[in-house]
């Protein structure tokens, strides 16, 4: 089988931008990923492109060239931008196409989501009694693993600051202001024991990837990624989940990311020592914190040692969510996950400026996690 | 004076609770594989059967985890009163059945703990425009009770 590498990648950077569609982000995004790549639009033979927000996001080929290349719309919750590359990759290594592009982009309103519980099966009441809110899973989830495996408030707080700081160096992120852990442990709570600064919040972005066929590499880039694996595995009976007014008892069972994660390790023939850099869904600063685990980059537990070490720092041995993550860019949720195979890709080849993680890294990592269960890996290398 | 009360939907608990018989969550049971949901479910989400009976689930368990809602949920959907009090959700575990998110009486997490033995209440959660006070499920720490 034909092995897919990244040889463009582009970013329309993520916040606010008042008056700009979506899809003229996407565009913007397409057209730095296409110039990275050293390739034009009418090249592209094939593509992928998802998105919350926009109902019809592959008419981003009105901005880009009516050339009738197929463009697929693709939607899975926080894991779309995963579906995205796996299905653009997909389509290289089966020898669809040689030339392929993954796609996101979002505009969301400002605020927590709201959506009618019908959205995700569940009867009107949840939401009308105040039980419809992603966050509540996200502080059940981590108040649970808090209690289990001895994790602190502060360990919490030092995540934040982490990705704050790390965005700050990043000109593309959303919150660019550097926060101290004291600062975060000051902040109001939302969801008990989650605190303002402690969660991301959704906004506005695009980015975009090009891929092409291994052995055709060498005619756009010297430095090609590797796309090693993807997997996206959704809920198993007994697993805690986003959205689940009730679970069985005595099933319990891992989450999806704990399963998609062993797949693409699997696939991929790289194990979580060979992690040279990770990208993980931080919805919230606790769900790193579980993320490490359920990915295999720790012991349960390990993590508030780990942290407080500043292992996961830009100069730590397990540098995680070196662009600033979900906290420091927001999400928009078509976009979130390319803007991870972004910033891998950048550290790779070792183009992150004062972000860059030192050493030759090799080998990185992407996870992404969301409603109603859904989580998306992939493992790039050099 | 009687105020009206409805519970917040049909087929979610027993109704009206009265002293001799306190409210009960209506979940089901699997004939097929015996899997227990709440609420209660049409077809088993782990065999596929699809001939439910109904169950009345317990009344008491143990607070499996928690968090509190601290800021308005955005409406709709949510219809709670425009003065807004926060509150704390849950899950309960209720041995042998499953665990089950509800509202908590006790908005106040230093007064939660993990393993805390909850009981079944019902409460008022808001006012609808003709008067009538919409009812929903909550558990309230329960005393402990000697085993």
């Amino acid at each position: 089988m034909t092995e897919a590498v990244i040889i463009g990648v582009g970013l329309h950077p993520f916040g606010r931008f008042p008056g700009k569609p979506a899809l003229d982000m996407g565009a913007d995004a397409v057209r730095l990923a296409l110039a990275d790549a050293g390739v034009n639009w009418p090249q592209i033979q094939g593509g992928y492109i998802g998105s919350y927000e926009v109902a019809n996001p592959d008419a981003i080929v009105g901005r880009l060239g009516l050339t009738g290349v197929p463009l697929r719309g693709v939607f899975n919750g926080c894991a779309t931008a995963g579906t995205a590359i796996a299905l653009a990759a997909r389509a290289i290594e089966t020898g669809e196409h040689d030339l392929t592009i993954a796609i996101g982009l979002d505009k969301h309103p400002r605020g927590a989501f709201a959506a009618d519980p019908s959205v995700a099966g569940i009867p009107s009441w949840y939401g009308q009694t105040g039980l419809f809110l992603t966050t509540h899973f996200f502080g059940m989830k981590i108040n649970r693993y808090m209690h289990d495996h001895g994790i602190s408030h502060e360990t919490l707080a030092r995540v934040a600051a982490k990705n704050f700081g790390n965005a700050a160096a990043n000109e593309k992120a959303w919150r660019r202001t550097p926060l101290t852990p004291e600062e975060i442990l000051a902040s109001p709570v939302l969801n008990y024991p989650l605190r303002q600064y402690m969660y991301c919040g959704p906004d506005e972005g695009a980015a975009a990837i090009v891929l092409c066929r291994a052995d055709q590499a060498h005619k756009y880039t010297q430095k090609p990624v590797r796309v090693r694996s993807t997997a996206l595995r959704s809920r198993r009976l007994g697993a805690f989940e986003v959205q689940s007014p009730s679970f069985p008892v005595g099933e319990i069972v891992e989450s999806p990311t704990v399963d998609a994660s062993r797949a693409a390790y699997e696939r991929a023939g790289i194990g979580p020592q060979d992690v040279d850099v990770a990208q993980l869904q931080d919805t919230d600063a606790g769900s790193e914190i579980i993320h490490m685990a359920e990915n295999g980059l720790c012991k349960d537990g390990e993590q508030e040692r780990l942290i407080a070490e500043g292992a996961t720092g830009i100069g730590g041995r397990l540098p995680v969510n070196t662009d600033g993550g979900l906290l420091g860019n927001g999400e928009p949720i078509g976009a979130s996950g390319l803007r991870q195979i972004h910033e891998i890709v950048l550290q790779l080849r070792g183009t992150a400026g004062t972000r860059q993680i030192p050493g030759t890294p090799r080998v990185g990592y992407t996870h992404l996690y969301g409603a109603p269960g859904v989580s998306a890996v992939t493992i790039l290398s050099t | 004076m009687t105020s009206t009360r409805q519970p917040v939907a049909e087929g979610l608990f027993t109704w009206p609770p009265t002293p001799s018989e306190p409210p009960r969550l209506i979940g089901s049971e699997c004939t097929a594989c015996g899997l227990v949901s709440f609420p209660a479910a049409a077809d088993c989400v782990r065999c596929g059967g699809q001939d439910p009976k109904e169950r009345l689930l317990a009344d008491r368990g143990t607070l499996w985890t928690y968090t509190t809602q601290n800021f308005r949920p955005p409406s709709p959907p949510y219809d709670g009163p425009e003065a807004f009090e926060p509150y704390a959700v849950g899950y309960i575990e209720l041995p042998g059945e499953l665990l089950v998110e509800a509202r908590l009486t006790e908005a106040d997490p230093h007064r939660l703990r993990i393993g805390q033995p909850m009981r079944l209440t019902l409460v008022p959660y808001t006012v609808r425009d003709d008067g009538t006070e919409a009812v929903t499920f909550a558990f309230t720490p329960a005393e402990e009770r000697a085993s």
